[in-house]
């Protein structure tokens, strides 16, 4: 199973779309790894620096509707080469979220109220996250603060992780 | 209880219910292009495991990036070209013989009332414009689909969307969806299906309605349907008159794929177009969606007219009509991509190719290309362009450019005006 831990970058904006996750210019690339100098190259939000900004993260937190857009997987292995395994947000995009999974990572939906707490206690300060996924616990911890917030993902979806992706589940079951 | 379109797809395709929320569905058909396949295949080689679960039921063709631009898509086009080559995959379409996969492959006949089809791109929901389930998926789906021919997906909760009305002069299946998506939002749709019904629906052409599912997704939709009526068998008839002996009984038969009048929706809105103006997107989502009449005056560098979309037969012939024995403004270059090569010979023998050369058009062969900004029609930083196209994405069509999402009549028009213009203006 992949990791889920490590430092936070939160992305305040609602409705990131593949395109700007991973432009389409990129798309002509036919492994992963070459992906990994493009993460998040065109987000539209002020002031956002994509290479200073992914340094050293694993997790993403964000607002709703993550990953809309082009079916592209191209999105998860972005993050996945730039060691990012898990994001957790509002809402996801259907085919995102479902690839997320299909590559044995992560993609966590928490309610509004909560996002919005973690967002105005931890963004902004360097902060980690320890995943617990047995007992699907997510435990965030800066400096003088920690919380646990507990999280659903269905049984399919955890098998999926599991498993370490789709293709194996698959291929194991039908 | 009743049914929806889905749900009786769903049940007629079942092969397992890991979770109450899990359906994996047997697969009519899966549809590859070169930009998600080659990962699947180069992942499928590298677990031994390079099979196709039946090689009839996968179409496949090379049209985001045609003739290839580089090394990098030409290697593209060699992994797919080889991998249909050495499983038998015939219904395989190459340089020549390729389109935009979402207009070529329903002109081939590939997709039937009732079809569960999967693609790794997220306008296969296109094709529930037949009554099928389509539904864009990325590449470990595809990888999934290829190899085993099922896919799994969440219980397919339904939106219905009522269109009453006759769409006024100028306003086309474009102006409706773009309308839909303004309403729903980006997200209103997400993890449903939505479901296309009322009498400006029935009166639309397979083409009108395929405009219409094309953009299911930008709400979020996983799937935009349209029940099989006359419309769709006698678009299809070519394809099945030796299954059926006759369009009625073809019609009956596909009639099971039609919603119950007691079917359960998550949500239902109505929508009257009877006075819908023409619209457009404004800023960087498809539901920034304002009227034509809002926009009017803002000037555009570039117009686009093709795509998935709108890169139709009758998308260009509304088109041409506007264009006719006129010239595009000086400062304005014009791009028209007839989305398949039927498409394009089509438009030449009906003189259409000829009035958007006069007209000052640069005329490109069938492909996704300038949509995604990936070749053919790219926009420098701070250009506009007035597209018929579906995303409006920042860099959609190039780093730093603006994209407007209209109608091809509209788009048109703006070539003519060198801004965003209503399209009576030119008529006649």
């Amino acid at each position: 199973m992949k990791s889920f831990n490590g430092n936070i970058l939160f992305l305040d904006r609602s409705d990131i779309n593949t395109d700007e996750i991973i432009p389409a210019r990129y798309l002509t690339e036919v492994t992963k790894e070459a992906l990994k100098p493009y993460l998040l190259e065109d987000l539209n939000m002020e002031e956002f620096d994509a290479a200073a900004g992914i340094k050293d993260k694993s997790v993403i937190v964000t607002r709703a509707n993550f990953g809309c857009g082009s079916s592209r997987e191209h999105a998860p292995w972005a993050l996945e080469v730039n060691g990012i395994h898990i994001v957790i947000a509002e809402s996801f995009a259907r085919i995102f979220r479902q690839n997320m999974f299909n590559c044995g990572m992560l993609a966590i939906e928490l309610d509004k109220n909560t996002i919005d707490r973690l967002f105005s206690r931890f963004a902004g300060k360097p902060c980690k996250l320890e995943t617990d996924f047995e007992n699907s616990r997510l435990i965030f911890r800066a400096d003088q603060l920690d919380e646990t917030i507990a999280f659903e993902i269905s049984d399919f979806d955890r098998a999926l992780v599991n498993a370490g992706g789709w293709v194996d589940y698959a291929d194991s079951n039908y | 209880m009743g049914k929806t379109i889905a749900e009786k797809i769903f049940e007629s395709r079942l092969v397992d219910q890991p979770t109450p929320d899990t359906f994996v569905l047997r697969l009519d058909a899966v549809f590859c292009h070169e930009i998600t396949t080659p990962v699947a295949i180069n992942d499928l080689v590298a677990r031994d495991k390079d099979r196709v679960f039946d090689p009839g039921k996968i179409k496949a063709v090379i049209d985001h990036v045609t003739p290839a631009k580089d090394s990098k898509t030409a290697l593209q086009g060699k992994i797919i070209r080889e991998w249909a080559s050495r499983h038998g995959i015939t219904d395989f379409f190459d340089i020549g013989r390729n389109g935009v996969c979402h207009a070529l492959f329903p002109e081939k006949g590939f997709v039937r009332p009732g079809y569960t089809i999967i693609m790794g791109d997220s306008h296969t929901c296109t094709h529930g414009a037949f009554g099928a389930f389509a539904a864009g998926v990325g590449t470990t789906d595809l990888e999934v689909g290829i190899l085993k021919g099922v896919c799994a997906f969440r219980a397919p909760e339904t939106i219905k969307i009522q269109v009453d009305g006759n769409l006024p002069q100028g306003v086309y299946a474009k102006d409706v969806i773009l309308a839909i998506i303004g309403r729903l939002g980006v997200n209103g749709a997400t993890n449903k299906v939505i479901e296309f019904c009322g009498p400006a629906i029935d009166a639309m052409s397979m083409e009108a309605r395929m405009t219409l599912c094309n953009m299911a997704i930008e709400a979020g939709g996983t799937c935009g349907i349209c029940a099989p009526d006359a419309v769709t068998v006698d678009y299809l008839w070519p394809f099945i008159k030796d299954e059926f002996d006759s369009q009625e009984t073809a019609l009956k038969a596909y009639s099971v794929y039609r919603p119950d009048p007691d079917a359960l929706y998550s949500q239902t809105l109505k929508i009257d177009v009877s006075k819908l103006e023409p619209q457009v997107t404004y800023g960087f989502k498809p539901d920034n969606v304002k009227t034509v009449s809002q926009m009017t005056g803002t000037p555009v560098h570039q117009v686009y007219i093709g795509s998935c979309t709108n890169g139709r037969i009758e998308d260009l012939r509304v088109a041409a009509q506007i264009l006719k024995g006129k010239k595009i403004k000086d400062n304005v270059r014009a791009i028209v991509s007839p989305a398949t090569p039927d498409i394009y010979g089509q438009a030449l023998k009906e003189g259409i190719i000829e009035i958007f050369m006069q007209a000052g058009f640069c005329v490109t062969n069938p492909t996704c290309g300038a949509c995604l900004g990936m070749s053919n029609g790219v926009l420098a930083e701070g250009e506009v362009c007035a597209a018929t196209t579906n995303r409006n994405f920042n860099g959609r069509m190039g780093k730093g450019g603006m994209v407007h999402l209209m109608s091809p009549a509209t788009a048109a028009a703006c070539a003519l005006a060198g801004a965003i213009v209503n399209s009576e203006q030119f008529k006649g």
